[in-house]
This record gives structure tokens, sequence and C-alpha cells, in this order.
């Protein structure tokens, strides 16, 4: 084990705001992707449902009238 | 009986395969994830020459690493789609940029917070430097280009000549150190040699290459698939989608 205590943890010898900062900006960059393409395949979901639903129901419509 | 190597190359069945693999690759992922951080940052001794801040190596090594091989495979896809006219090629090198830039970003930033306290500068025109800046460029260049053009087939051929013309910039980052005496240490593991460092850090950096590849494979795979859902939107088996037809 190479620490003692928290705080000598995140020290990191001194060297903590390099150690800490190359993590943080990692952990961002994955976190900040990962919801961006969920957020985009919702979205892209939602229109996909609705533009595929409207294409039917106008169908149906259409159906309706000439019958 | 001959199997069909062809089947997974259509937009449809590759989307519902790729779907099945993302949780796979994230479960991977996270688990390798977890195991490399525990060994880097508790398994792993002190270095006798700069302390703590050498921990930095187990984000920037498989960082620079997968930006690199990442930007390799985005132009194989390229130079595959131009080849054969194949579609779904295309859509994977289209998919694999951002992820490949983030890479190189992550490279480029956590290699300026280790230069600060070792070498006293943030930046420095280092030949390896300056080399994974124009990578940077390149996948920037790469993704501008499709977004500018309206026909995706189209932007597919003109991003697959960035892609191709620019991958002779790999070889070029990776023998820099050798080639130019500058400030970049030479490469600590090569296929050659024995590495030069202890087990335990090396096992770390391996272990989080490891993540990097499962990470990259389930958000590439992730991105494809919303390609391939925006490209077909008009086609009838998009329309019968379990997750479209509600």
């Amino acid at each position: 084990m190479n620490w003692d205590s928290l705080s000598h943890f995140l020290d990191m010898g001194g060297y903590g705001l390099y150690v800490w900062g190359s993590y943080a900006v990692t952990l961002v960059c994955i976190v900040g992707e990962v919801i961006a393409l969920s957020s985009r395949k919702r979205t892209l979901l939602r229109h996909l449902s609705l533009s595929h639903e409207s294409t039917t129901t106008t169908q149906e419509k259409k159906n309706e009238a000439t019958s | 009986m001959a199997i069909n190597w062809f089947k997974y190359s259509s937009p449809a069945s590759f989307y519902v395969l790729a779907g099945r693999m993302i949780p796979w690759f994230s479960i991977a992922a996270i688990v390798l994830c977890a195991i490399g951080l525990y060994i880097g940052f508790f398994v792993a001794p002190t270095d006798f020459q700069q302390g703590e801040a050498y921990r930095i190596i187990f984000v920037h090594v498989p960082a620079a690493w997968m930006s690199m091989f990442l930007y390799v495979v985005m132009a194989m896809w390229s130079g595959i789609g131009l080849a054969f006219n194949t579609r779904l090629s295309s859509m994977v090198a289209t998919a694999i940029a951002p992820t490949g830039a983030m890479f190189t970003f992550l490279a480029l930033w956590t290699g300026a917070l280790w230069g600060k306290p070792m070498w006293g500068a943030w930046w420095v025109w280092d030949a390896r430097l300056t080399s994974e800046l124009i990578l940077l460029f390149l996948y920037i260049g790469f993704m501008s280009l499709q977004a500018a053009i309206d026909d995706p087939r189209r932007a597919d051929k003109a991003g697959a000549m960035i892609a191709l013309v620019g991958v002779i910039n790999v070889p070029i980052i990776y023998f820099s150190v050798k080639w130019w005496n500058t400030l970049h240490q030479g490469a600590t593991v090569s296929l050659t040699q024995s590495p030069k460092m202890a087990t335990t850090m090396l096992t770390g950096m391996l272990i989080m290459s490891l993540a990097c590849w499962a990470y990259a494979i389930a958000v590439v795979l992730m991105r494809t698939r919303a390609i391939i859902l925006e490209r077909e939107r008009h086609t009838a088996w998009v329309g019968a989608l379990p997750e479209v037809a509600r």
C-alpha cells in the first residue's frame, strides 16, 4: 500500500494538481461522450417513432377516405 | 456449411448485432478500468525519479495508443468503403472519428500536465507533440469535411481521402522519438525489447489500454447504430424495429 491517509493520496507527493487534473478531464470526456451519445439515440428514436407513426396514421386516413 | 461473411455488412443486421455487443464491451471496459486503476494507484510503486507524477502514465499512454490505433482503423474502414462501396464501412469510419479525436485530445492534455512538472513546460514544439497535434487536426478535418457535405455518400468519399492521406502521420508519430532527438522520451514498451519499467507499472498500463479498447469499441458501436438509424430512417426495417414501432 502506497498511502497511509486520504490527504496523502490526494496530495500525490505534491503532484496532486497534475495527476488529478489528468484523470478528472479524462473522466469528464468519457462521461460527456456517453451522455451525448445516449441523448442522441433517445431524440433519434423519439423522432423516428413519431415520423413512422404519422406515416401509418396518414395511410390509415387515406384508406378510410377511399373506402 | 459456408459462413455468410457478408451478412453483417448489411446495416440492418449489423444494427442488431452491435446492439447485442455493446453491453459486453461496456462491462469489460468498467471492470478492466477498475482493475487497472487499482493497480495503478495502490499496487504500482512510486517512481524513483518522477515520484507520484508518473501515475499520469496510466491514462496518458493508453490514450496516445488509442489515438493512433483508432486513426489506422478509421482509415482502413474508409478505404474499404471507398474501394468496395460498402455503406457500413464508411459509417463505422465516421463513427470512429469523434472518439479518436477525444483520445488524441486526452493524450495531449495529460501530456501537458505531465510535461509541466517534469520538463518545466506545458508545451514544446517537440516532434512527438507536434505530430500528435497534427493527428488531432486530421481528425477535426475529417469530421468538419464530412459535416460540410450534405450527401452522406459523397461525404464518405471525401472523408476517406483525408483519412487515407493522413495515415502517413501515424508512423511519423510512432517513430518521431527515434528520428528526432527532442524532448519526449523514447518508447518504454516495444515489441523487440523487454520493457524498461517495473512489472506492476507495465501491468497497470496494459490493463488500462485494454479498458480503453473495450470502451472505444462500445462507444463506436453506439455511434454506428445512431448513424445507421439516421441514414436509414425512411426504410421499412427501421419502422419495424421494436424501439421505433411502439
